[in-house]
């Protein structure tokens, strides 16, 4: 039994020099032989299993590579593109109507209600430390610092995000691009730049009308156990709000922006030609939009504590 | 499968009557991943003709007219069109040329997003940038008369039929006045009646525009009502070339049961 074993490990280097040696040792033996054809079936099993589970990573690695590959010449040509003659000005303005004006309903009622929520819960607990007063100021400042990027962007990129990736997608299944494209238009420079550019400009405008809406929602939950006046209020927040609270939020925000246009139209302008890849690039372009969000939110903290300090 | 050998297009009497090619396709070869869609195609396309391209689905037909264009990049043989080299001109340059071309997707392609007039407005501003308000008004009443779809000028491509937007998306590809045009499968999925009228359309732009034309379509009624020459693809090379008669006296059996 026990070269039996040695041989399940030579076999796997060298199957036929394997044979071998097991009819060497085994000479005269017939019995011998029983176990060295299972521990050659064994380890002809086992080579085939990893050869073929290295060429699946293999070729997932490369998949990995050409998709990482694809993304830095889809920035690529957005940057280039941007910076082209013949801005599509119009269709930016149309876009940025699009992305700021028709998103103000959702975001008005997540900005609100975020607020509204972040006082509720944390009246009880302020008030068991006596530190109510410090209640707008601290509602303020993470509804500044935190929040109101975060949350926002989120749902930016459900909605902006998901709009951009599935819009693109049946504009490419219904050929509409390549229409664009032969009616002498580029449409990296029509549909991605002006999208990516208005998602930047305007998901900051949209975070601070929801800041704004959120100290306001605020107020009104501490009206609901409380008694605080409008003034004294905004008073309260405002004095312990500083610069420096402020502006490293509107600079990740633009972050935000560029990441959710980016990503909604690449998951967009490179779907499949099936109706069915309209729904994956849309969901997709949610999916990972929200990710990097979180990811870029992350580095954002990082740094900003780094230069605070 | 007897393969027949194209006839020579030098022997065709357009190029007798004195039509110069504005298309010459030379052993074109195109595939995707492993798979050869054009193995080697070679055509000509005269100048005021339309040629029909048939073949059955998957043959290349469409990827032909989509290399033509510029849309897809050739993997070996060469094209030109206008005597350019389509393969080797800048973005500039084939953006100059697409021009001169008028392309009918097989999908209409409208612009979802945008009405009927604002998809005949679309490729005059780019292409026809010296043209005022009053001008583009009279262009696009103008070809959608030609088309017959006065009404739908306010529409949104959804509120359309089938035929009606291929009619719009017509209207869109001859607004720019192209000198040729790339139809892709223009009566797929419609009913022989509407069939009938884009084909009759068809020849009515050619007549009045003046265009040269390649219809893409595997709808032998089309192909017979509208073509001037005929050429059948088969495994991604050209199976017989020739005119309209010469498919119809056809004894090739293959030949003959897509005609039938």
């Amino acid at each position: 039994m026990n070269h039996i074993t040695y041989l399940k490990s030579y076999v796997i280097v060298s199957q036929r020099e394997a044979h071998k040696f097991v009819l060497y040792k085994g000479i005269g033996e017939m019995k011998e032989l029983h176990p060295v054809v299972k521990v050659k079936g064994f380890a002809t099993k086992q080579s085939v299993r990893l050869s073929e589970k290295t060429m699946e990573k293999t070729v997932k690695a490369g998949n990995f590579l050409t998709d990482l590959a694809d993304v830095f010449l889809f920035l690529k040509l957005i940057v280039k593109e941007t910076f082209s003659r013949d801005f599509e000005f119009r269709e930016f303005l149309r876009q940025c109507f699009q992305i700021g004006y028709k998103t103000l309903p959702l975001i008005s009622i997540t900005g609100a209600i975020m607020g509204l929520v972040l006082t509720i819960q944390s009246r009880p607990v302020l008030v068991n430390f006596g530190a109510v007063t410090m209640l707008p100021g601290m509602v303020a400042i993470s509804i500044i610092r935190e929040m109101g990027p975060v949350i926002t962007a989120l749902i930016c990129a459900g909605k902006i995000g998901s709009g951009m990736g599935a819009e693109l997608g049946s504009m490419k299944v219904t050929e509409q691009i390549d229409a664009m494209e032969v009616s002498s238009t580029n449409p990296m420079r029509f549909l991605v730049v002006t999208r990516v550019l208005a998602a930047t400009l305007m998901i900051p405008i949209l975070i601070l009308y929801a800041d704004a809406l959120g100290i306001f929602g605020s107020w009104a939950g501490a009206n609901i156990k409380g008694d605080v006046s409008f003034f004294l209020f905004f008073s309260q927040a405002f004095g312990h709000v500083k610069f420096m609270d402020f502006l490293p939020a509107v600079i990740k925000s633009f972050f935000f922006g560029a990441v959710i246009g980016i990503v909604g139209c690449y998951k967009g302008y490179n779907a499949g030609r099936g109706t069915e890849s309209v729904g994956v690039a849309a969901n997709s372009a949610v999916v990972l939009a929200s990710l990097l969000v979180i990811i870029v939110d992350m580095i954002a903290v990082q740094i900003t504590d780094m230069l605070i300090k | 499968m007897n393969t027949v050998q194209p006839q020579t297009v030098k022997d065709t009497s357009l190029e007798a009557k004195g039509g110069k090619p504005v298309i010459e396709i030379e052993h074109l070869k195109k595939s995707f991943d492993k798979q050869d869609v054009l193995r080697d195609v070679s055509l000509m396309l005269f100048n005021g003709e339309n040629l029909a391209v048939v073949g059955k689905s998957g043959t290349g037909k469409s990827v032909l007219i989509q290399c033509i264009v510029g849309l897809l990049k050739a993997d070996g043989g060469s094209i030109k069109v206008f005597d350019k080299n389509v393969s080797s001109l800048t973005s500039h340059e084939l953006n100059e040329l697409r021009q001169k071309i008028g392309f009918l997707f097989q999908s209409g392609a409208l612009y979802d997003s945008m009405t009927v007039k604002q998809n005949l407005e679309f490729p005059l501003r780019r292409i026809k940038k010296d043209l005022t308000e009053n001008e583009i008004e009279k262009k696009v009443a103008e070809v959608l008369e030609n088309v017959g779809l006065t009404d739908a000028l306010h529409k949104m491509p959804s509120q359309l039929s089938g035929g009606m937007r291929k009619r719009i998306s017509l209207a869109r590809s001859i607004i720019v006045d192209p000198m040729i045009i790339l139809y892709d499968e223009p009566t797929t999925g419609l009913d022989p009646v509407t069939s009938d009228e884009i084909s009759s359309l068809i020849n009515d732009v050619q007549k009045k525009y003046k265009t040269s034309s390649i219809i893409i379509t595997h709808d032998i009624k089309c192909a017979l009502k509208t073509a001037d020459r005929i050429i059948m693809l088969e495994n991604g090379e050209v199976y017989l070339e020739g005119k309209v008669a010469d498919f119809e006296k056809s004894t090739d059996p293959f030949i003959k049961s897509f005609f039938q």
